[in-house]
Order: structure tokens, then sequence, then C-alpha cells
């Protein structure tokens, strides 16, 4: 079953490690409790979106360094 | 374990101890540091019975999840991060109980930036320089100089008796995070003079947006046009920026445009000095507001005078002084 994992703090959402870096995870990806699927940057830290339940990544609701709020969907998993 | 404490099972993104802050050093270059949103640390401090200047959690952005020790009186104020106890929700701007064993956490925050949590008795750290305010950058105060970590086992002080379950701040009594028209009052300051006259209407026609890195140091702001400087040449002792100056004593609220780009609140964890020029200082009555802004939300700056900065200032005091009505 499809599921919206959402924002746990707002910033900036980034899907790789750097720029130029492959994302962490691509539409379609494995997800596995614990992999990380973006970061946030917020009061000059980044803190790990970590995956909190394991699936297929569907689909992102947000950009690379698209503003997040918290709260804000981020991707969907199918569970 | 102390008698009376938490324990910090997750501890948030960066929750720190405070107080009202620890004055009068800042001309030794130690801040005032304390709550960025002071009447929400009083107001909570208020709804547990304990005096306004007790120390409390200030949580920004993401709350913490703290195990009690023992039977406590809680209140949340500030941001909209709903409390929960063993998961149930609880009210915000209200005392409610928390019995030993019990574990406080949050959902995700949906307004503002700093939540405060004030428990009776208050967080019972040592006092340096006569105040339990954490000032991280210097190591100094708070739980050991430094934001909470997993672990962490956080004495409590004994209440005063004085706090009831249920006691609540009526709404008109809160000030609801701002979502959109956020507007900081400024009176423009000494060095005003430095930008051209296009870029002083600019500063305040134009809307800034705050930036992801604005912290209890300075609250950074982007978006808005680049201020042009009026030619000179800089005075010995001034970097060769034309924002730079001779070095000068910062104020609290004062804003610095390094480059002329990004405006920067200084707010309480503050450097005192050094040498950007200041376009000009944040009235003391929109200190609490910034302290609740999110990243990128927009802002505008208005331009006051002294009078008015001092008129707002009365009106903030009024509002203070009505908190003990409402209560």
């Amino acid at each position: 079953m499809a599921k919206t994992i959402q924002a746990p703090l707002p910033g900036t959402f980034y899907r790789s490690s750097a720029p130029g870096e492959p994302p962490f995870k691509s539409e379609g990806d494995a997800v596995a409790v614990g992999d990380t699927i973006g970061l946030i940057e917020v009061m000059k830290s980044f803190t790990p979106v970590v995956a909190e339940e394991a699936g297929t990544l569907l689909a992102f609701h947000v950009e690379n360094e698209d503003a997040v709020m918290a709260g804000q969907p981020l991707y969907d998993l199918d569970a | 374990m102390a008698e009376r404490s938490f324990e910090v099972v997750k501890p948030g993104l960066a929750t720190t101890v405070q107080d009202l802050g620890r004055p009068g050093y800042y001309h030794l270059g130690l801040p005032l540091s304390g709550a960025m949103d002071r009447f929400a640390l009083i107001a909570a401090n208020r709804l547990v019975g304990n005096p306004d200047g007790a120390a409390g959690l200030e949580a920004v952005f993401l709350g913490p999840e703290l195990r009690f020790s023992a039977d406590a009186l809680v209140a949340i104020t500030g941001a909209e991060l709903p409390p929960k106890l063993d998961g149930v929700e609880q009210p915000l701007w209200s005392a409610f109980a928390v019995k030993a064993g019990q574990v406080l956490s949050f959902a995700f925050l949906k307004g503002g930036a700093r939540a405060y949590i004030a428990i009776a008795g208050g967080i019972d750290v040592p006092e340096v320089l006569g105040s339990r305010s954490t000032y991280a950058l210097g190591a100094l105060g708070g739980f050991e100089g430094r934001a909470l970590k997993a672990g962490d086992v956080v004495p409590l002080g004994a209440p005063t008796g004085t706090g009831r379950e249920g006691a609540s701040l009526p709404k008109e009594g809160r000030r609801p995070a701002q979502e959109s028209g956020v507007e900081i009052r400024v009176v423009p300051g000494l060095y005003w003079h430095r930008i051209t006259e296009e870029a002083q209407a600019g500063f305040f026609e134009d809307t800034w947006k705050v930036a992801p890195e604005a912290d209890r140091i300075g609250y950074r702001f982007r978006g808005g046009k680049k201020l042009d400087f009026v030619p000179r040449q800089q005075p010995f002792g001034a970097g060769s920026d034309p924002s730079n100056i001779v070095d000068s004593c910062y104020p609290y609220g004062s804003i610095q445009v390094p480059g002329g780009t990004e405006p920067i609140v200084l707010h309480r964890d503050a450097v005192s000095g050094g040498g950007y020029f200041m376009i000009g200082t944040v009235i003391s009555a929109d200190m609490d507001l910034i302290g609740q802004l999110q990243p990128h939300q927009p802002v505008r700056f208005q331009s006051v005078t002294l009078d008015e900065a001092l008129a707002a200032r009365a009106v903030e005091k009024a509002r203070l002084a009505k908190l003990g009505e409402l209560i």
C-alpha cells in the first residue's frame, strides 16, 4: 500500500550528499529501514532523512534544493 | 539518576536549556543568550507556577523525546509543536501533568520555529554568571555548555507548588505564529549614510526570505536587491570591502549586511563586535518574533523612529503585564 512520508523539519531538501554526486535514492529504488533518502539543511547542519519503513520508492514530491516545511510530503513509498 | 529529572531519549535538532539570559557581559564578548522568544518562555513558566526567569528548554524545529523520572507539571508554548504524552496529544499553552515514567514527545512542527518547555521547579543546572542559559558557541552554561544529547539526565528543581494542572493561556493572550505578512520594525542606524538613497529605499521595499542557516547567533535573510554603497576611501583600520567599517560594537538586534548582499540580524548568541557596517537595529519588541521565523519565510523590514520603537516596547510590556490576569 502506498504511503506518503513527510519532512520531519523545515529547511532545504537535498537528494544527494554533495553537488554532482548521484542521488541517495531514485524513483523505483528499493528502500530498507535506515536508508538515507535525502538531507534537510537548516541552521548550518544537514539532517539525514532516514527511512523508518521498507518498501519501494514510488515518487518524490519535492525536487532537489526545494524549500520544505515540516510535515510536507517528501516521497511516496509502496510498503 | 537525580531524584527529579528527565532523561533525553531523542534530543531533537538543537534543544538547549535557556532562561531569560545573561545580560551584563556583552562588553567582554559574552552575549545575552537566553530564550529567543522571551514572551513564550515567561508564559510557559507562569503556567507551571515558576518564576519568570526559571530555566526551561528551547526546542527548535524538531521536538525532543524526554522520559520523566518523577511526576511533573509541564507547559509548552511558542511554536506550534504539538506535545504528546505517551503518544497522546496534549494542548499547547496549557499546564498538563506528567507521571513518573511517562515520555513527552512532539508531532511535526505546524507553525513558528521555537517551542518552550517549562517544567514546574525549572531545570536545575548550575548558574554561570547569573544565568542557566546555554551559550553553545562558548561552551558555557546550560547542560554542560551544549545542546542536549540522547542519554543526558537533566536535573529538575523543586516546584513552588503554585502551578496547577489545566491552567491555560487564552488565545487572545498568545502570539500565534505568523505565516505571511511578517513585518520587522527597524530603527535606521549609525551607518545608514553608507548606502545610496536607492539602496535605502530598496531595503524597506524588498521582500526578504529567511536563509536556512539562520540560528541563535544571527538571523540571515536573502532575496532582496544588493545594497549599493556611497563611494569613499576606506578609513584606516577598516577592511577593503565597502561594507567594512573600523571595528565597532554590535548591538543586540543590529543588522549587518556583509558585502551588501544578505542582512543578518544579530540575536541572543551573537558576537559583540566587528568590522561590518550596520544598517540599523531591530526594535526590542520584535526580537521575539524573529525567533519564531522559519527558513524561507518571507518578511519585510519597516522603518520606524526611536519614539515609535519605544511606544512598541511599552505595548509589549503591557502584554506581559496582562499575562498575570489571564493565567
